[in-house]
């Protein structure tokens, strides 16, 4: 429940700081990608499950109140969330290679998705032109805010996990 | 107790693969439904509203009391220099109202004169604040913070200032979702103010992007008429659009191989990097049929 409830406020809190604060604070019309890094981070973290339901969340969220159709959103962060729980078993908490290779890709694996559904599909092809003016530019901004977010949430996991250990122990006793 | 822990195991372990087709499944019908039977998310956009939209006020109030409070260490003298620049541009700006006064009283006199009606019809506003914007740097929606409690409804037009920023794609209770006209996916039909021509007006990522353009095409204009600069409107014959809102001005006009359409591109009048309060016109533009499907599900016109 705990855990439910500060998963909770930790995906609102990124979802409202991308669409109101980054907004502003964007360079060049891009803003960073917090909640793939969410997504992602609590994907290798937790495993598949907790992956998927979290990119599930998150997913619907963007599609309420950005989206054309209820679930595109919500099916393609699902399954980032549910393959970045396939690295659970490699993922040690010291290591920074992991996370940010598996983040940096999440993201770009995101938005090449979003093209090739929504962008090449009505005929827009200057592939070239949109992995450089957005693509690359969002993933080096997600990557900077990265390097901050992904420790906090690291924290929060652990103490997380440390509390539920502790409530395990007292339940069999 | 054994039991519920039972329970809790058992539980625990639905396969994640299953969870996963179980949840792809959803979301595809979840697709097809809205993208079939034009549904929105109903309660699912009640509840989020209601969580995150006072929400997103407040960030945004909050921002705007630090600016304001950032802009108070302002020192005199900038201020002084501001107060003479717009002391100046005052009395210009009187000076061109005059101007344009005396041309409404011709205009009009000209108008009884030849019995005609107003053209373009003032339509009844309400005013609303750009709450958060979209969160993928693809796509150009917004939402607002009022809803069907006030009155706002699918296919609502969407202004700032004199200029047209898009249209009411979704409603919930509190807040609507806005598809800007900068939009890629998006089309409005519009009109050269100056020769009654009609063609269509495409959102653009990569010209929004490049130098702040939109392109048009299929514009038949045999005789060359269209100039650059010529102000471009929405046409009287768009489905989702009122007619006569300013959009923006010509700026590049081209021949298309076929030599008889021509394309370009136009300069919106709204400045879609700093939204934060817009207009939205509390009619919907009554087409005889149920068009208002298109405006949520594709934007094509």
């Amino acid at each position: 429940m705990r855990r439910k409830i500060v998963l909770f406020i930790i995906i609102a809190v990124c979802f409202l700081l991308q669409t109101t604060l980054f907004q502003k604070l964007s360079f060049a019309n891009i803003g960073p990608n917090l909640l793939i890094i969410v997504v992602s981070a609590f994907g290798f973290m937790r495993g598949k499950k907790e992956g998927l339901w979290i990119g599930f969340f998150c997913g619907l969220l963007i599609d309420i109140f950005f989206g054309f159709y209820l679930g595109v959103y919500a099916l393609l962060y699902m399954y980032i969330g549910y393959f970045n729980g396939m690295f659970q078993k490699r993922f040690y908490p010291d290591d920074i290679k992991l996370p940010m290779i598996l983040i940096g890709s999440s993201d770009i694996i995101c938005n090449l998705v979003i093209y090739f559904i929504m962008f090449l599909m009505r005929g827009r092809f200057q592939f070239w032109y949109y992995l450089s003016s957005i693509i690359i530019p969002e993933f080096v901004y997600t990557m900077v805010i990265t390097i901050f977010l992904y420790f906090i949430l690291l924290k929060i996991n652990q103490n997380l996990e440390e509390h539920e250990k502790r409530r395990a122990i007292k339940f069999e006793l | 107790m054994k039991n519920i822990r039972k329970n809790r195991n058992k539980k625990k372990h639905i396969s994640s693969k299953y969870l996963l087709m179980i949840l792809s499944a959803v979301c595809i019908v979840s697709i097809f439904s809205s993208l079939v039977l034009n549904i929105s998310g109903g309660p699912l956009n009640t509840v989020a509203g209601y969580v995150f939209v006072p929400m997103q006020e407040g960030i945004n109030n909050a921002g705007l009391w630090l600016s304001q409070k950032a802009n108070n260490f302002k020192t005199l003298s900038e201020v002084q220099k501001e107060n003479d620049d717009l002391k100046a541009q005052v009395d210009e700006l009187t000076e061109k109202l005059k101007n344009t006064q005396l041309r409404q009283y011709e205009l009009d006199s000209y108008r009884e004169l030849l019995e005609l009606d107003d053209q373009y019809a003032e339509y009844d506003k309400v005013a609303a604040s750009v709450v958060a914007a979209d969160s993928t740097n693809w796509f150009s929606t917004f939402t607002i913070d009022k809803g069907t409690k006030q009155g706002i409804e699918k296919g609502m037009n969407v202004l700032a200032g004199s200029g047209l920023v898009g249209i009411v794609t979704d409603v919930g209770p509190n807040f609507a979702k806005v598809r800007s006209i900068i939009d890629d996916s998006n089309k409005v039909s519009s009109m050269v103010l100056t020769t009654k021509d009609n063609f269509t007006v495409s959102g653009g990522l990569m010209s929004m992007n490049k130098n702040k353009t939109l392109p048009f095409s299929e514009l038949r204009d045999e005789d060359d008429s269209v100039q650059i600069g010529d102000p471009v409107v929405t046409s009287s014959v768009s489905d989702l659009y009122q007619p006569g809102i300013l959009i923006g001005y010509v700026t590049d006009i081209e021949k298309n191989s076929n030599n008889l359409t021509k394309s370009g591109t136009i300069t919106p009048v709204v400045d879609f990097q700093h939204l934060r309060e817009v207009l939205v016109i509390t009619s919907v533009k009554d087409t005889g049929e149920e068009d208002l499907s298109k405006a949520s599900s594709k934007g094509q016109e």
